[in-house]
């Protein structure tokens, strides 16, 4: 089958569906690749490199939509693009069917198949063809590029001849895939960083990655999670708590990155105005919510506006401006999702509807609208957890009894075990009795010396006891003189496999020991 | 020679056996207590073969030849990777010997006690003879299953707690048929009773016992074949004996408690046999229901060359793919590389206790990268890939967070703290325990399917 990639018509946008080495990658699953001329060129990737990699190139958009069968684009297709579309051709891009709905139903009636890279399900398995991830860890790297921009000092601090400079201090609201790229963005550059997220489970992710975990002050337990691993709306309770703890941050921080979205709805209002005029002159919001209407009340989609001195990023287009990069994470999820179209690799797709990832990215197929999908349930929240809390502080209260018990036991064994010698005492002659404190002494030695083995040596241990427990020889060794020929016959038996003990042990820890060496030897 | 300078070479070869064992507490010392042993052995050897109770010096320096030149076979042949079998082997001899010194014993007509004196000296030979046939039987069926050649699964006979207690007490009623009877051949065939019927005992407590809890097995037998020379030592009144007997009881002892401790379970709970079937069972309705990602050998190697901090977690599958040299290659490649390579050791990985540590050490792996369970556990967030190499019990997460499952409370290495786990096995199967294992299913763990060896082999080809 024949994939094309048209040049992207959207202004501003200069990402591309596929890149040179994507192209020499989908060859070898059958396919033949046209890309239209100039479609790389923001992205920097010439025509000639894709030639190179073995794509032809298209002189317009015409040519490039006549004859293909797929069409990898990035945004979806504008009126222009619709026309050019024919029946049976598949698209895979972004599509966002909730907002296009109208869109998709003309997609249907040209009995287009759609596989929409923005409804790949959220499941371990999809990882690799989730471009929503992708685009969305570029986006927080570049945030962090964006506001060190416009922020008026260093990141990290440093100590100087000239004085001492504190480091910056970075907010991240929202950790989900953008806001931990982020993260681990500004405390590379050296910033303190922190991050609040309504779902319990961030916490982990966040301290992860280097950054302090803010914690509500609330009491109902309350967790943002859904079994979409998005967030979800909150109570009215934990939004107050919320908004005072952000207001605290206010007072206090240089730079804050919104990332909170929550799917199908508007974008949370988290930073209000009264919270940017609290915060220091020379501050930077980077609002990464702002297609979505923004984070903070005062940003102004698609641009950079100055409010009571503190810079407000509202670029929509922040994986546009690092498009080599999103055109390569990009183009690999396209390349991954074609991987699993084609499982037999000889260049046909077969959009299999049994597929849970190619169900749920798959929106309109044979004329027929195929969205929503089914729902999966998967959340990154171990179940079992509240269980385990109870059962920790219930045992504390029960441990102390039980090592109370513990003590009274072996207390009474003591006792019993000097009753037991005193009981044999009474009867035993004075030699048996020599012979039991040689025994009960070598006893406390053995436990007292052992217990200090290094566990790496247990095996050594074992088998060096094993060759001088082959002191039983001496037992043999007395007895074999004896005038009785069973009790001879026994006796050398027994040296003789006590010797093959004591050499076979001995022997055989020095070749043991031998190899233990440490990196210097 | 004289008593006194015997008794005096048992009290200097007492001495050189404890200054052996406490050698072995570190690697830098371990080299000089193994020689301390030797030289204790000597000792104690040349000097009751110079005194004067010993004649008949042709056949026993002919069966110490023979037994020496087997020993060194032995040692010089055994494969790492089957040191448990030899330790169990060699368990068994002492046991066997044990049996035949304490039946020596009560034959030896030169031994001549009256009264309570009688009565201690024939509770020794009894308790001896019980106590070697034990250890010998059980040995030889623990060599069986680390060998293969009985299979490791524990065996649980109906009603077997019931057979094993009836065993016990009708070896103390013929027992006290030993003791009691005047007549001597009523007397030794009932100690041959005794004998058999010990030897039955000691088979079937091991057969009971599955493989993943023969380091305690292995330990227990350890210890038993201490507490016969000890008896032995009774039974002769030799003193050196029960020391040394003591010295290794004691030492089996403390390794089950810590091999038992690893595992969180009791010692009672190991020796009456494994896991219970039915726990599985009511574990259905919260299975852990999820996919894995599969990883292949190319992707393994790019994250590894990424890596900066590498963790490998060696299993006993590890030993049976006999993929230590490999894995070893693969760390020397990575650590010239500037990675920082560590091992991460739990105490009942492999089926003998340090059993890893030495198979490493064969491979040439320096010791001071193989760490300890307590000494890693808290560095997992640091590290970027943990690879888990046939091992799966030890790492699974469900014994810190499921209370219903059967291994809940077991110390495990938290593997899955770290960025990236890539578990190297077989297949999807379960390990010993029987339980799935959710590390498998999470976000970060990458399944590498196939042999150890082939895995690691392809590794360091894309290396």
């Amino acid at each position: 089958m024949k994939i094309a990639v048209p040049r992207e018509l959207v202004s501003g946008e200069r990402r591309v569906a596929t890149t040179p080495e994507v192209v020499s990658k989908l060859l070898k699953l059958g396919f033949s690749v046209e890309v239209e001329t100039k479609a790389g060129v923001h992205a920097n990737f010439s025509d000639e490199a894709y030639k190179e990699a073995g794509a032809t190139i298209a002189k317009d958009a015409q040519t490039c939509w006549e004859k293909a069968d797929i069409v990898l684009k990035v945004n979806q297709p504008t009126k222009e693009e619709e026309i050019l579309m024919h029946e049976e051709q598949t698209l895979i891009s972004f599509f966002w069917p909730a907002q296009n709905e109208k869109q998709l139903r003309r997609m249907a009636e040209k009995k287009i198949n759609v596989i929409a890279m923005d409804s790949v399900p959220r499941i371990s398995r999809a990882q690799k063809m989730d471009a929503l991830s992708s685009m969305a860890n570029i986006a927080g790297y570049r945030a962090i590029i964006e506001a060190a921009n416009h922020f008026g000092r260093f990141f990290t601090g440093q100590i100087t001849a000239a004085g001492k400079i504190p480091p910056a201090k970075v907010l991240i609201i929202g950790a989900g895939v953008a806001g931990l790229s982020a993260i681990g963005a500004a405390s590379s550059m050296g910033a303190i960083v922190r991050s609040f997220d309504t779902r319990a489970e961030a916490k982990e992710q966040v301290e992860s990655m280097g950054a302090e975990f803010l914690l509500l002050e609330f009491d109902a337990d309350e967790d943002g999670g859904t079994t979409g691993g998005y967030a979800k709306t909150m109570s009215k309770e934990f939004i107050d708590a919320e908004m005072a703890l952000f207001r605290e941050q206010a007072k206090e921080v240089d730079i804050i990155v919104t990332t909170a979205l929550i799917p199908g709805r508007p974008a949370p209002k988290l930073i209000l105005a009264d919270m940017v005029e609290m915060m220091k002159p020379g501050s930077v919001i980077v609002d990464l919510a702002s297609q979505q209407g923004g984070n903070c009340e005062l940003t102004v989609p698609g641009e950079v506006v100055v409010k009571h001195g503190v810079t407000l990023i509202g670029y929509t287009d922040l994986t546009s401006r690092l498009a080599t990069q999103s055109s390569q994470l990009y183009g690999t999820n396209l390349r991954h999702m074609l991987t699993d179209l084609t499982p037999k690799k000889d260049g046909e797709i077969n959009i299999n509807m049994e597929d849970t990832v190619i169900r749920g990215a798959t929106v309109t197929k044979d004329g027929n609208i195929t969205w929503p999908a089914p729902a999966i349930n998967v959340s990154a929240a171990p179940k079992a957890k509240p269980v385990i809390v109870e059962k920790k502080e219930a045992t504390k209260a029960e441990l102390r009894a039980e090592a109370k018990k513990k003590s009274l036991i072996t207390f009474a064994s003591v006792l019993a075990l000097i009753a037991f010698i005193l009981a044999i005492g009474s009867v035993a002659p004075p030699n048996f009795m020599g012979h039991l404190i040689v025994f009960v002494l070598s006893i406390f030695v053995g436990w007292q010396v052992i217990w200090n083995v290094s566990p790496s040596l247990h095996t050594p241990l074992m088998s060096v006891t094993n060759a001088i427990s082959g002191i039983i020889i001496i037992g043999a060794v007395l007895q074999i003189g004896s005038s009785s020929s069973i009790i001879t016959f026994l006796s050398a038996l027994a040296v003789l496999i006590a010797t093959i003990n004591i050499a076979g042990g001995f022997l055989v820890t020095q070749r043991m020991l031998r190899m233990f060496s440490r990196e210097e030897d | 020679m004289i008593d006194g300078v015997v008794v005096a070479s048992y009290i200097g070869a007492s001495i050189l056996f404890i200054l052996s064992l406490s050698g072995l507490s570190k690697q830098e010392t371990a080299k000089r207590g193994n020689i301390y042993g030797m030289m204790g052995m000597a000792l104690a050897i040349f000097a009751t073969i110079l005194s004067d109770k010993v004649n008949n010096y042709e056949l026993l320096i002919v069966m110490m030849l023979i037994g020496a030149v087997i020993g060194t076979y032995l040692a010089k042949r055994v494969e790492m990777t089957s040191m448990p079998e030899l330790v169990a082997i060699l368990h068994s001899f002492v046991g066997m010997a044990a049996v035949l010194v304490g039946i020596a014993s009560y034959l030896d007509p030169n031994v001549l006690f009256v009264g309570t004196e009688k009565t201690i000296h024939d509770v020794e030979i009894v308790l001896g003879v019980f106590i070697g046939a034990v250890t010998f039987s059980g040995s030889i069926v623990a060599f069986g299953k680390l060998k293969g050649i009985i299979s490791s699964k524990p065996l649980s006979l109906p009603g077997r707690h019931l057979l094993n207690l009836t065993l016990v007490i009708v070896s103390i009623i013929f027992a006290f048929i030993f003791l009691s009877t005047q007549n001597s051949v009523d007397a030794i065939s009932s100690l041959i009773v005794v004998i058999l019927l010990a030897f039955i005992f000691g088979a079937l407590l091991v057969m009971a016992i599955g493989g993943a809890d023969m380091p305690v097995v292995i330990s227990m037998l350890n210890s038993y074949s201490g507490w016969a020379a000890a008896a032995t030592g009774f039974m002769l009144s030799n003193d050196l004996l029960i020391v040394v007997g003591a010295l290794v009881g004691s030492s089996g002892a403390i390794l089950s408690l810590i091999m038992c401790r690893a595992m969180n379970r009791k010692f009672l709970s190991v020796i009456l046999g494994g896991f219970g079937n039915k726990v599985s069972n009511e574990n259905d309705d919260d299975e852990v229901a999820g996919v894995h990602i599969e990883i292949k050998t190319d992707e393994t190697a790019e994250l590894l060359k990424d890596a900066k901090e590498v963790v490998i977690v060696p299993g006993y599958g590890m030993a049976v793919a006999h993929a230590q040299h490999l894995v070893s290659e693969l760390t020397k490649k990575l650590r010239t590389n500037g990675t920082n390579v560590r091992f991460a050791i739990h105490p009942v990985a492999g089926r003998m206790p340090g059993h890893m540590n030495v198979l490493l050490a064969e491979a040439k792996v320096p010791y001071d990268i193989v760490l300890e369970m307590d000494e890693i556990n808290e560095d997992f967030p640091k590290v970027d890939v943990v690879m888990v190499i046939g091992a799966n019990d030890i790492v699974n997460p469900s014994a810190l967070d499921n209370p219903n499952s059967p291994i809940a409370g077991m110390p495990v290495l938290e593997v899955w703290n770290a960025k990236t786990t890539i578990i190297s096995k077989r297949s999807m199967a379960s390990g010993y325990a029987g339980i799935d294992n959710p590390l498998f299913y999470k976000d970060n763990s990458r399944m590498l399917f196939g042999d150890a060896k082939t895995s690691v082999d392809d590794i360091l080809k894309h290396l």
